[in-house]
């Protein structure tokens, strides 16, 4: 091999054993996170904007029923969290930090709903995993895959959503909308100041 | 030859620009080892500065802990074994404090990596936590401390000339608190 082409393997290969970041996984998991590396931050683009009215949908739940976003209308706020895979490192602890948040939730008059495009059976099996049931329904975006991500221009173009909160009030308008980078957890302090605006 | 060392040259230079700031494959603290050198906010509450001995400063370094004995847990709101151990761990620290032997000897800290303020205050809150917890929202922390998974628990002996020993660096915690101190407490030669 030439001495640039021993130079290319040599970098390929310390690419390769150097170990991508953990974002302070959780023992829960073992050996079951699939490491995707360091993604595109955003990868789509917003259909929605805030004072818009949030597209409707009805989804498939983890316990077997059915949500449809309107049945909240004129009840309760709605926080929307997209997450964009089972399994994969960020996405496993956002939801179950949200799990001990109820209460703040429930102080705003607020219900959460977890959605993926993964299917109802990966949904099952990954969020049992975490230890405790969810507090909150647990959505499945599978089929047509990943129709509601894409309506609300959340869709990326390898068929995962974004890491995306949507906050809606509760006659059904979308009140503060907050796209982060894939690979970076939204600091819970942003949910709990939008929450607290609508009730202002 | 010389095209060898300019390999190497070359390879050197384009690891070091394609990771600048990135944090490469540091290991967790060693046991016999010494921590890496980070610095926490002297906490607001009087009663934490206080449980601490740090009252004359604003940012210190573990070995600045007025204890002869430091427990660490590096811990994440987000994490459900943490969630879990939670209460496992509040009791470890109420057996601290009721044993003469221990109080004011051995001291915890708690660390929530990828936490902000907000949502350690909520761990805080939520697990009612009567020892100083502290965040690392941005991973610095937990980047020195080798990317560990959470739970994790670092022991530290701090020696009378003001250096350090780190004892204990383990993954994972127990159910029991008199068996997660045990544990903890074996090879810190108290």
């Amino acid at each position: 091999m030439n001495p640039i082409g021993r130079v290319v393997t040599l970098f390929c290969a310390v690419l390769i054993l150097v170990p991508g970041p953990a974002f302070g996984l959780s023992e829960t998991f073992k050996e079951n996170i699939y490491d995707t590396g360091k993604l595109k931050p955003i990868d789509s683009q917003l259909k929605v904007k805030t004072g818009d009215p949030a597209p409707d949908f009805t989804l498939p739940s983890i316990t077997g029923e059915k949500v449809t976003l309107s049945q909240y209308r004129g009840k309760k706020n709605v926080v929307i969290s997209f997450v964009p895979a089972a399994w994969t490192p960020v996405c496993s602890d956002q939801w179950p930090g949200y799990n001990i948040v109820k209460d703040l939730f429930d102080q705003n008059d607020a219900i959460l709903l977890g959605i993926t495009v993964d299917n109802i059976p990966t949904l099952y099996a990954w969020t049992k995993q975490m230890g405790a049931s969810l507090w909150f329904p647990v959505l499945s975006d599978f089929w047509p895959h990943g129709a509601v991500a894409d309506a609300y221009g959340v869709l990326r173009t390898d068929g995962v959503s974004e890491r995306a909160l949507f906050i809606i009030d509760r006659q059904g308008i979308i009140r503060s909308i907050n796209v982060s980078d894939i690979n970076v957890r939204p600091d819970l302090a942003y949910c709990a100041a939008e929450l607290e605006k609508l009730n202002q | 030859m010389r095209w060898k060392i300019c390999e190497v040259m070359v390879m050197v230079l384009l690891v070091m620009v394609f990771f600048d700031g990135v944090s490469v494959a540091n290991q967790p603290p060693p046991e016999g080892g010494v921590l890496p050198k980070f610095e926490l906010p002297v906490p607001e509450t009087a009663k934490h500065r206080q449980y601490l001995g740090l009252d004359q400063k604003t940012v210190f370094s573990i070995p600045d802990i007025e204890a002869e004995v430091v427990i660490i847990e590096i811990f994440s709101m987000y994490c459900p074994h943490c969630q879990r151990e939670a209460p496992t761990v509040n009791k470890m620290f109420q057996k601290l404090e009721a044993d003469p032997k221990t109080k004011g000897k051995i001291k915890l800290i708690g660390i929530g990596v990828g936490n902000s303020d907000f949502e350690i205050d909520y761990f805080r809150k939520t697990y009612d936590v009567p020892f100083p917890l502290f965040s690392d929202g941005d991973f610095a922390i937990h980047r020195l401390l080798g990317e560990v998974r959470t739970p994790y628990f670092i022991g530290i002996r701090i020696l009378p000339d003001g250096s350090h020993r780190v004892f204990y660096s383990k993954l994972g915690g127990s159910e029991d608190a008199g068996k997660l101190l045990q544990d903890l407490l074996s090879q810190s030669g108290l």
